[in-house]
Order: structure tokens, then sequence, then C-alpha cells
């Protein structure tokens, strides 16, 4: 199983994915943000970080980078991808995902272990999880506030395509709690909290977060 | 050579945390009656030549696809020298 991790410059979290892609069994597949090649992956993450400096909107200028505009047509074509924070921000300013990442409503960069709730176990990239499941996984973000207007919001709830919400406390402004949605199909998944720095005692707070790797191994093989 | 100056804003309904931080430096500063401070962005670009029509529409598709997100902001794009 080939699970393809983007490098952009200014991407932090690439390693931390392969990472997880492979203490989840999959083979980790480094994907160059210059080069508009896929190389044949399964599914794709798309890191943290800072691409391109946060310059102009977080996100906004790797949206227009070669190897997005193969994700963006595979996207649509039932490749399953990963957003994870400054992802998340890409695929939303890539408009595979409604809504948009904005400054944390109290202006401070926040890092800690959050506690979140699995909305829905139906995306590729949840469904190891179970309804209700409660996970903690480290935060670290300045422009997490999700936001989008309240046709959109009631859309994402009354689909069941929050995929995950805060608990307990609310981070970073986001409307309704949301830390994660998926498209309607289910492929394409966007995560503010980062589930890839949460797969070894060692390092991370738990272990919750491997189940976002396991599952989509798990949707590859079953697709 | 042509000036192109977009000015892009968070659209009214977006929480703009920066500028009611900048409103409170205000009020500290004892500038007083400020009912709200927005915070936005200005693009100046300059251009060989004159701006065409066709030149002109790419400017719309670059403010609307780039430079701003219309999820959250809207733009305004002034070409110099128009009335």
């Amino acid at each position: 199983m080939r699970i393809g991790v983007v490098t952009f410059p200014g991407s932090l979290d690439d390693r931390d994915a392969a990472r997880a892609v492979r203490l989840a069994g999959g083979e980790a597949v480094a994907l160059w943000h210059g080069d508009a090649d896929l190389r044949n992956v399964d599914a794709v993450v798309l890191p943290g970080g800072f691409s391109y400096g946060d310059y102009l909107r977080c996100g906004a200028i790797s949206r227009f980078a070669p190897v997005m505009s193969e994700i963006v047509s595979a996207a649509g074509g039932g490749l399953p991808v990963l957003g994870i924070c400054n992802g998340f921000q890409i695929l939303c300013e890539s408009h595979l995902l409604p809504g948009a990442l904005t400054r944390n409503d109290h202006l401070h960069f926040i890092c800690r272990d959050q506690r979140l709730r699995i909305e829905d176990t139906t995306s590729a990239w949840t469904a190891d999880y179970a309804q209700g499941q409660e996970i903690v996984v480290p935060l670290k973000n300045g422009e997490g506030c999700f936001v989008a207007d309240e046709h959109t919001l009631d859309a994402l709830e009354g689909e069941g395509r929050v995929i995950a919400r805060y608990v307990g406390v609310n981070p970073n402004g986001s409307r309704r709690d949301i830390a994660g949605i998926r498209n309607a199909r289910g492929n394409v998944v966007g995560l503010m909290p980062h589930p890839e720095h949460a797969v070894e005692e060692l390092t991370g707070p738990t272990t919750d977060g491997l189940g976002f790797f396991t599952s989509i191994l798990h949707s590859v093989v079953n697709a | 050579m042509a000036r192109v100056v977009v000015d892009v804003m968070l659209k009214p309904e977006i929480l703009d945390p920066q500028g009611r931080a900048v409103q409170g430096a205000l009020g500290r500063l004892g500038i007083e009656g400020v009912l709200d401070v927005r915070q936005g962005k200005q693009f100046v670009i300059e251009l060989e030549g004159e701006v065409t029509a066709e030149r002109r529409e790419q400017l719309h598709a670059l403010a609307s696809e780039l430079l701003c997100n219309p999820v959250i902001e809207d733009f305004i794009l002034i070409v110099e020298g128009d009335e």
C-alpha cells in the first residue's frame, strides 16, 4: 500500500506523517511539490507546516504547485487525501473542502494535547474509529479557526461531514467546534490537529492518531 | 507603465481578531471614539504597457483566484488613471 506524503517548501511534518504511515503498516512515498507526478500512490497525505512561509494566506500558494493539480484531479476521481493542519488549509484553498481556516480568535499560536470526538466513521480516513470515540492528539496552529457561512455549516452537519469536533476546549474559535471535515464522497478529509504526532508512546501523548493511518490502509484494501 | 491596486478585506461577517487587537491598542494610546478597525491587505501591481480589456479580465481572475479567498474575503481592483 503506497501512501504519498507531499513535501512543500516549508512543510514540517512530512517526516512524521511518513513515519505514521510506516508504523501503520504502509509504504510511505515521498512526493515533491514541484513534480506533477503522484508516483502511483494509493492515497496522499498533505502534512502540516508553513508551506511557502504561509505567505498571502495559509495554503494559498501551495494550491498552485504542480503536484496539487494532479492531486485535485485524482481526488475528483476518488483518490483518498488527508490534509493535516497546513494540509487542511491547502485543501480548503484548493476547493476540495468547503470553508476556510483563519487566525485563531484569541490571536495566539496554540500548542497542546487536544481531546477530540470522532463524529463520522464513514470516511476513508476514520473507518477504524468508533462513532463518538474520544481521542487525544497534539494540536498546534496559529490559523486554525474554521469558518464557513451558516448554510455550509448546516450542510456539513446535516450530511454527517463533520468528522471530528473539539471536546472540552475550543482552542481556536472554530465554528461549531469543528476540528475536521470530509467531502461528500468521503475520500478527502481535512483535520486541524495532528494524528501523526500521536502514533507512539515514546513521543506522543497517546497512540490515538494511528487510526487515521490504519483506516486508510483498510479502506484502500477494501476498495 | 500601468499601476493596479487591489485591496483585499475580510468580509464583514468574518471575525477580524487582528483588527480588534489594533482597536484595543488605539484605546490604550488615548485615541477615543474609534468604533471599529478592520485589517486588510493591499497589492500594488506594476505592468508594462496599457491595461487592455483582456488584461483587466486577467487581473480580475488573479484577484479572485489568488489574491483573495472569496470564502472569507472581498476585493476591490482599481486601475490607476481610471475615473
